[in-house]
């Protein structure tokens, strides 16, 4: 049954990845990343992430997208899409973008065969342990505040930097 | 008595998705009618009342008229989101309630019955990740109909419902502090434990949230999107016969399950008040009541008519709340947009975020303190919690209706050569 569901997950996700990138119209394209973003949470339930699933679709999906859709609706009002499309070199240089990153994966791939990962080595008895002593939010809440809390807190200060920014740069033109 | 499980559990689950989706799906029918009804109260009419006794049978006829009548497609309209708009908008709205308990757990021969279609272990965040989907349906829609009535209330819908999703979800944290837990059986647990709902000792939390919930489902004062004074009626202007109701039943279920949630949050979920009978929770596989001074679990017997019992209690406070939202639409005018923004980021946003520091520092005192969770754990949070919300209340009222004494005083003895107010 958990096979079944990943194929339905997996086969959307690529699916509707495909479709953002050849839509023709830009609301098609981002509606497919929705999709995207959708079946991988998906795919983060079956392995029992519930938590990231939730944030993916709440953070990602129903935030993010939702300002990309603003944007993407107000610019360009009434304008002919296809013209914004480049063609020729830009496309050589991101078919050749994209086969660097899928080379670099695929070279990741297959060298964590060999290694102990998250799904086949000890990981996932730690990860099951937690979950069944914290619960799906404190399993990711203790390492988060505890282990590595003066990463996230430094994280937090780049956020509120970029919003700053954000605002700064906005203000200039009000 | 021990959990259902195998083949029974599965026919048991399927029973509860189909009761409970013809379930919301009659209450959001009923509830088109009521709305009808209570404006024509409230406006001093009679209203519908022609179909059947009291027009009970009105949303049947309304049914039928929508689904005969002709559908309209707009020529400039792109046609895979035109159609799109309205699945959106109705899908997320209908998915949420199954997340949400509704009763006691039942006893059958089978094994006890949890009265909730899925108990997931993110339980509330799985409600703010559907209602955050909600926006797509309108957005799309408005967008879609390639009419400029339409695209103003589907950017006004967007900016509203991402602004209000962050009140929303800042005032909730006080209520995860306070549970410990997001899963909303646990929840209503908690509220058992305490003896008091969340709603007193979280009072400010309560009210930011009631507010944000107007918001979301995009009720009056919040119904920027539609401003039919406006906008003609805004994202939906195009839409027409089964399109437009679909519109329609997403925003009565959204209704519904913002007043189920609330309920279930902050008014205790099916728990009947000043009773310890129904109390019932899943305690390391075993149905308990409640803890004895000892610690030990006291055992629940649970009983078909217990359920009934707790079934009738949610309904009665979901109802209170479909009505409280119906009331306040014919009560209150409509907001102005640079009104709904101001109150969302400058007023809403920081009181959550200041109530969150005050209340997380109460219960860190009264932890360190010694207090067990528990009744009067509970009423001290209320006092802090009534303090801030006085506070909140006369900030925002600004000495419109609640005046000082020097305010009333001046209002009583005008200054004779002061010019306007």
């Amino acid at each position: 049954m958990a096979d079944l569901l990943f194929f339905v997950f997996a086969t959307v996700a690529i699916g509707s990845a495909i479709g953002v990138v050849v839509a023709r119209n830009p609301v098609g394209s981002l509606m497919s990343m929705v999709a995207t973003l959708a079946a991988v949470a998906g795919i983060f339930v079956l392995l029992e992430a519930h938590f990231l699933a939730a944030v993916q679709v709440i953070v990602y999906a129903g935030a993010i997208m939702v300002l990309f859709l603003f944007v993407i609706m107000l610019l360009n009002l009434g304008h002919d899409y296809e013209r914004d499309m480049k063609g020729g070199v830009w496309s050589v240089m991101a078919f050749a973008t994209t086969g660097g990153l899928a080379g670099l994966l695929v070279r990741q791939l297959g060298r964590s065969a060999d290694s102990p990962t998250f799904l086949t080595g000890d990981g996932g008895d730690a990860i099951d342990a937690a979950l069944a002593e914290y619960g799906a939010v404190g399993a990711i809440a203790r390492p988060l505040f505890t282990d590595y809390v003066v990463p996230f807190e430094l994280v937090g200060i780049l956020l509120l930097v970029a919003i700053v920014g954000a605002i700064v740069l906005a203000k200039k033109d009000v | 008595m021990e959990a259902i499980s195998g083949l029974p559990a599965l026919l048991s689950s399927s029973a509860k998705v189909v009761a409970v989706f013809s379930g919301v799906l009659v209450v959001v029918a009923y509830t088109t009618l009521a709305e009808r009804r209570v404006s024509a109260f409230i406006q001093d009419r009679i209203g519908p009342n022609r179909v059947g006794p009291f027009g009970l049978l009105q949303p049947i006829a309304d049914g039928i008229k929508s689904i005969l009548k002709e559908e309209t497609s707009p020529a400039a309209a792109s046609r895979t989101f035109f159609i799109l708009g309205p699945i959106l908008a109705m899908v997320p709205a209908m998915v949420t309630f199954a997340v949400i308990p509704f009763a006691a757990p039942l006893p059958t021969p089978w094994g006890v019955v949890d009265m909730i279609i899925a108990d997931v272990p993110i339980g509330i965040l799985y409600i703010l990740a559907f209602s955050s989907l909600g926006v797509y349906g309108i957005v799309l829609g408005g967008w879609a109909s390639n009419n400029k009535y339409a695209f103003l209330g589907a950017l006004r819908a967007s900016a509203q419902m991402v602004s209000y999703e962050v009140a929303l979800g800042l005032s909730l944290i006080t209520v995860l502090m306070l549970a410990g837990n997001v899963t909303l059986t646990e929840m209503v647990w908690q509220q058992q434990q305490l003896d008091l709902w969340f709603a007193l000792p979280l009072s400010l939390a309560f009210l930011l949230f009631v507010v944000s919930s107007f918001a979301e489902t995009n009720r009056l004062p919040f119904d920027m999107p539609e401003a039919e004074s406006e906008l003609v009626t805004g994202y939906h202007t195009e839409y027409s016969a089964m399109k437009f109701s679909m519109f329609f039943i997403a925003e009565y279920s959204h209704m519904l399950t913002a007043s189920a949630l609330m309920a279930t949050l902050f008014l205790g979920g099916w728990d009947i008040p000043f009773a310890t009978w129904d109390d019932a929770f899943w305690y390391e596989g075993v149905l308990i009541r409640g803890f004895g001074p000892d610690g030990a679990p006291l055992a629940a017997s649970p009983a078909w008519w217990k359920t009934l019992f707790t079934f009738g209690v949610f309904a009665l406070k979901t109802g209170f709340f479909l009505l409280f939202f119906i009331w306040v639409r014919w009560t209150l005018p409509r907001f102005r947009y640079d009104q709904v923004m101001q109150l969302g980021w400058k007023v809403m946003l920081p009181t959550a975020l200041a109530y969150i520091m005050v209340m997380a520092a109460s219960m860190l005192i009264l932890d360190q303190v010694g207090l067990p969770y528990g009744f009067a754990y509970g009423l001290a949070l209320t006092g802090v919690s009534l303090v801030c919300t006085v506070l909140f209340i006369f900030y925002l009222d600004d000495d419109r209706i609640i005046k000082g004494a020097g305010a009333r005083r001046a209002v009583s003895n005008p200054v004779p050569t002061g010019g306007g107010d």
